[in-house]
């Protein structure tokens, strides 16, 4: 009995996965991954693992795949299956390649540590309470990680997606880049003898002494 | 106190003051500076004196004191301290350098009045001093050349003190570099004495030149040939003497202090301390000898064409100071040392009346401007004549006794050295007649307008001050000269200067009669007791002979000036037509300028150049080139893998991850 | 049920997945490749799981899946601001990062 249903969940799955691929326009392709979503569902729950099968359709199929839709809504669809040069080939081959390979690790004599059965396993194995008891025990830190990373996440979503107009000129700051600084201060420009500053307020001068014929200030005391 | 420590506080003095004005040089009001300076070396002389009076309260035979402060490098052999040497020669230095300093400070608290750069030249001034007592002090090789360096610093500074005026910035430069040449010659010499002797003491090493150096060897003989190479280039001595006429550039208490009484005579107190050295390698005296003799005659010759007043007493000095190099070099140390002392006097005095005449010019120093100051200036006149006289050799003032007791002690020594004699009274003939064209031509003759004007009680005042070498415009702010013009008649610090200076231009002589007393030589005695030359007494009756025809010489070339220049105006100008290709040979300075441009300057610079363009630019910026370009190559080759295409970057990716796997796969099997 | 035709299931899936981004040039497509590959991992996480008895393996594919739902809002994000910037929406178009 599990066989069949694990033959039908099987192909249902490949089946979303060649459709996710294949199919030219994207809303289908999002439907496609959704049927895939819920045939994995349901191979989870022939391996035992219902929790892990619920959250599959409730956050994957429920949550991310009617996100994707409402995104495909807004962008629309419709391009060109492939164009793109040597990939158009290599794409497909490469994927092959280490399709066959993986195969031939998990069943060849590679992977030794693969046994035909299962293990015999405890009563609640994949329940909610053994996982959430798990979560909240040994698994705490990724758990407590896993919520920062939504976090991080959620705010991120919130930046990119937001209209910006821009940074808006700073009066201030802009006043004061323009503004001459005061004399004798040492700017380059003065150093190349191209701005000899004004003299009156200079702190030591008295108004309109005269400055010496190269621009040098008449300083106190002079050195 | 004992005599070392007042030799400490003799250098501490003039330090402190240096420093002190230096870090406060926008707080000094008004003259302050200049006052707390001329205190500083005046506490200077007043230790000078003290250890002096110590040292002769001791036994002559312990009067070569050593004192360290503390050890400067003592390692792999080098036993340098910070040692000073205090012994007869060192203090009668220091007397002479603190006092005559004391007194050119005083002069200068006047003159250099409304110059915006006063503190500074104050603050630069004491660094001399205290540079030049450390010199004269140290009792090492090391703190020797250190002495030595900063007075050619202490020089550069105070002659490029206008550091507006390209003229002085340059003449500035050709001092230090030549400087230089001669601190190169002295440290190869110390070093070829370290290698011999082992020690870089003076009392060590004197005690030991007889042991380790071959008398007359190569070894000795180049040691003091490069000591003579310093001594030459400090004292401006030909041919390294190109610098002194152009030093003139600077302030003229600078000239009086640096380039007339002390720094150039540092090479002659050089040869006098080596003299262990010298004596032990008689070849390399006598071509210091011969070097100061042709000096003599050279600058004398060429003091009798320039016309810029400062100038010629700096030939003038130029002269004399062959005259000391050529007495210390065959022997007649306290001769040439006398000679030193009464120099410092009536050149100093000299200088300073210059000084008080450029004043009164509103800062033109030519000579063809000058004339019929006496009834303007009758004070600087008195200095001039005295101070004239002095310098010439007439009886009974300080100079004649002490440049004929080097003249006669050379004809003493006979032999080929009889020449040197005779050429040294050719030099004082010279020296008679250029010193006193020098007096006829500003002092007798018609009043020049600004002499007319002073008459009337007015000092001339430029309306635009200029440049007097070159003529062009300045202004008097910062490092051009300031506004004022001072003549000693009006300013009582320059005035008591002068005054003391000329009353020891007069009285000075006394020290050394022959025949009546040696003062000098018996205070020296200690010093050069191990000098073969130290029993032999020119007897009197040579003495005496060789004084009355120094004076009659003196009075001849004084004759002489006095019929070209005044008796029959117009000799000159005929002179000078008649004999026009001398003249013009000596008014180029006998084109040592030129040759040593050719020479050496040409070359270095296109040595320079083509360094600049083929291994600067050529090799090492090539080689640098060729790194940068590579890398740079290296990184765009790398830079085209990075194409950002996503999809490339997922193939890659996957065939990767393939082959992690197949990795795994077959090194598990 | 042999646990191998889990794992052989999971590798098909996730290979499909690879191929389909390396095929595909709509950014949203490729990022639905994407979450198929996710999703072979997680089957085959959830496989071992079952064969040890272990339920470590079904906390790390459900560590999985908030990974993948963050990962796919950062996403869509960025491919709605590409579309309000009126830019191609088209992998091989968006290439600026390049050195």
């Amino acid at each position: 009995m599990s066989a069949v249903l694990f033959f039908i969940a099987a192909i249902g799955a490949i089946t979303g996965a060649v459709g996710v691929v294949m199919l030219r326009n994207p809303f289908y392709s999002v439907l496609a991954l959704a049927f895939h979503l819920v045939s994995l569902a349901a191979l989870f729950l022939l391996l035992r693992a219902e929790f892990v099968a619920a959250a599959q359709v409730i956050v994957y199929a429920g949550a991310v795949m009617v996100l994707y839709v409402f995104v495909v809504a807004y962008i629309g669809g419709g391009e060109q299956l492939t164009s793109g040069g040597v990939l158009r080939v290599l794409g497909p081959l490469f994927a092959l390649a280490l399709a066959i390979e993986l195969c031939i690790a998990m069943l060849g004599a590679g992977l030794s540590g693969v046994s035909s059965k299962g293990a015999p396993y405890i009563p609640g194995f994949g329940t909610p309470a053994h996982i959430g008891t798990l979560f909240l025990t040994t698994y705490l830190y990724p758990f407590e990680i896993a919520s920062i990373l939504l976090l991080a996440a959620a705010v991120g979503a919130v930046v990119l997606a937001r209209r910006r107009r821009g940074l808006e000129p700073d009066e201030d700051v802009e006043a004061r880049i323009e503004a001459p600084r005061p004399a004798w201060t040492g700017t380059m420009a003065e150093a190349g003898g191209i701005r000899v500053p004004v003299q009156e307020g200079w702190p030591g001068t008295a108004d309109g002494e005269r400055v010496g014929t190269t621009g040098q200030p008449n300083q106190e005391g002079g050195w | 106190m004992s005599a070392t420590t007042y030799g400490w506080l003799v250098l501490a003095c003039p330090l402190v003051g240096s420093v002190g004005l230096g870090l406060g040089y926008r707080v000094w009001p008004g003259r302050a500076a200049g006052w707390i300076a001329t205190l500083a070396i005046a506490l200077s002389f007043l230790f000078s004196v003290l250890a002096f009076i110590k040292l002769l309260g001791a036994v002559p035979d312990h009067r070569q004191l050593t004192s360290t402060l503390w050890n400067y490098d003592v390692s792999a052999g080098v036993d340098a301290k910070l040692q000073i040497l205090l012994d007869p020669l060192s203090v009668f230095m220091i007397l002479v350098v603190s006092g005559v300093s004391t007194l050119i400070h005083l002069y200068s608290v006047s003159y250099m009045t409304l110059d915006r750069g006063y503190v500074r030249y104050f603050s630069y001034l004491n660094y001399f001093v205290f540079s030049m007592l450390l010199l004269v002090l140290a009792g090492n090789f090391v703190l020797l050349i250190v002495g030595w360096a900063f007075v050619g610093a202490a020089s550069y500074l105070l002659i490029s003190f206008w550091y507006r005026r390209t003229t002085a910035t340059r003449a500035g430069i050709k001092a230090f570099v030549i400087n230089v040449v001669g601190d190169v010659g002295l440290v190869i010499a110390t070093f070829i004495v370290f290698q011999h002797v082992g020690s870089v003491q003076f009392l060590t090493v004197f005690h030991g030149v007889h042991q380790d150096f071959a008398r007359n060897g190569a070894p000795i003989v180049i040691a003091c040939l490069l000591l003579l190479v310093g001594a030459f280039a400090k004292s401006a001595q030909v041919p390294l003497h190109t610098w002194l006429p152009d030093a003139m550039e600077g302030p003229t208490p600078v000239s009086a202090l640096i380039h007339a009484a002390t720094m150039v005579t540092a090479g002659v107190y050089l040869i006098a301390r080596m003299h262990v050295l010298f004596e032990w390698a008689p070849t390399a005296a006598d071509v210091g000898a011969i070097g100061g003799c042709v000096t003599l005659l050279i600058a004398a010759t060429i003091a009798l064409v320039m016309t810029d007043i400062k100038r010629v007493i700096a030939y003038s000095t130029m002269s004399q100071i062959g005259y000391m190099i050529m007495g210390v070099c065959l022997g007649a140390y306290s001769a040439g040392l006398f000679h030193l002392m009464t120099h410092a006097f009536f050149k100093a005095l000299l200088f300073m009346a210059a000084g008080s005449v450029i004043g009164a010019m509103a800062g033109n120093q030519s000579l063809d401007r000058m004339g019929g100051f006496r009834r303007a200036l009758p004070f600087t006149f008195a200095c001039f004549i005295i101070g004239g006289l002095a310098l010439s050799g007439l009886p009974p003032f300080s100079g004649w006794l002490s440049k004929d007791d080097i003249i006669a002690f050379v004809d003493h020594r006979g032999g080929a050295f009889v020449i040197l004699g005779i050429a040294a009274y050719a030099g004082a003939l010279m020296t008679g007649v250029y010193t006193f064209r020098m007096i006829f031509r500003t002092f007798l003759g018609d009043p020049v307008p600004e002499a007319v004007e002073l008459e009337h009680g007015h000092l001339h005042h430029a309306e635009v001050p200029t440049n007097p070498m070159t003529g062009e415009e300045e202004d008097t702010d910062v490092g051009f000269p300031g506004p004022g013009h001072f003549i000693a008649e009006r300013e009582w610090p320059m005035k008591i200067a002068m005054s003391t200076l000329a009353v020891l231009a007069v009285v000075g002589g006394v020290l050394q009669i022959p025949g009546v007393d040696d003062a000098v030589t018996r205070f020296l005695a200690p010093t050069f007791a191990d000098s073969k030359y130290s029993h032999t007494e020119v007897a009197s009756a040579p003495a005496w002979v060789g004084l009355v025809i120094g004076a009659l010489i003196a009075v001849a070339g004084i004759s002489i000036a006095y019929r070209i220049w005044v008796a029959r105006p117009g000799t000159s100008l005929r002179l000078r037509e008649r004999f026009s290709n001398v003249y013009v040979f000596l008014s180029h300075k006998w084109y040592f300028d030129e040759i040593i441009d050719f020479l050496i300057v040409r070359p270095v610079l296109w040595t320079g150049r083509l360094v600049d363009t083929t291994g600067e630019r050529g090799v090492i910026g090539g080689f640098t080139d060729a790194t940068t370009g590579a890398v740079r190559a290296t990184s765009a080759a790398v830079r085209r893998g990075q194409t950002g295409f996503l999809r490339y970057y997922a193939a890659l990716m996957i065939v990767c991850l393939g082959g992690v796997a197949l990795y795994f796969l077959i090194s598990s099997t | 049920m042999n646990i191998g035709w889990y794992l052989v299931v999971s590798a098909i899936v996730f290979c499909i997945g690879a191929g389909g981004v390396l095929v595909r040039r709509n950014p949203l497509v490729v990022l639905l490749c994407l979450e198929l590959m996710l999703n072979g991992a997680n089957l085959s996480l959830v496989a071992f799981a079952r064969m040890w008895g272990n339920q470590s393996g079904q906390i790390f594919a459900l560590i999985v899946m908030v990974v993948a739902a963050c990962e796919v809002t950062v996403g869509l994000g960025l491919v709605v601001a590409i579309y309000r910037r009126s830019l191609p929406i088209d992998v091989d178009e968006l290439n600026e990062l390049k050195g």
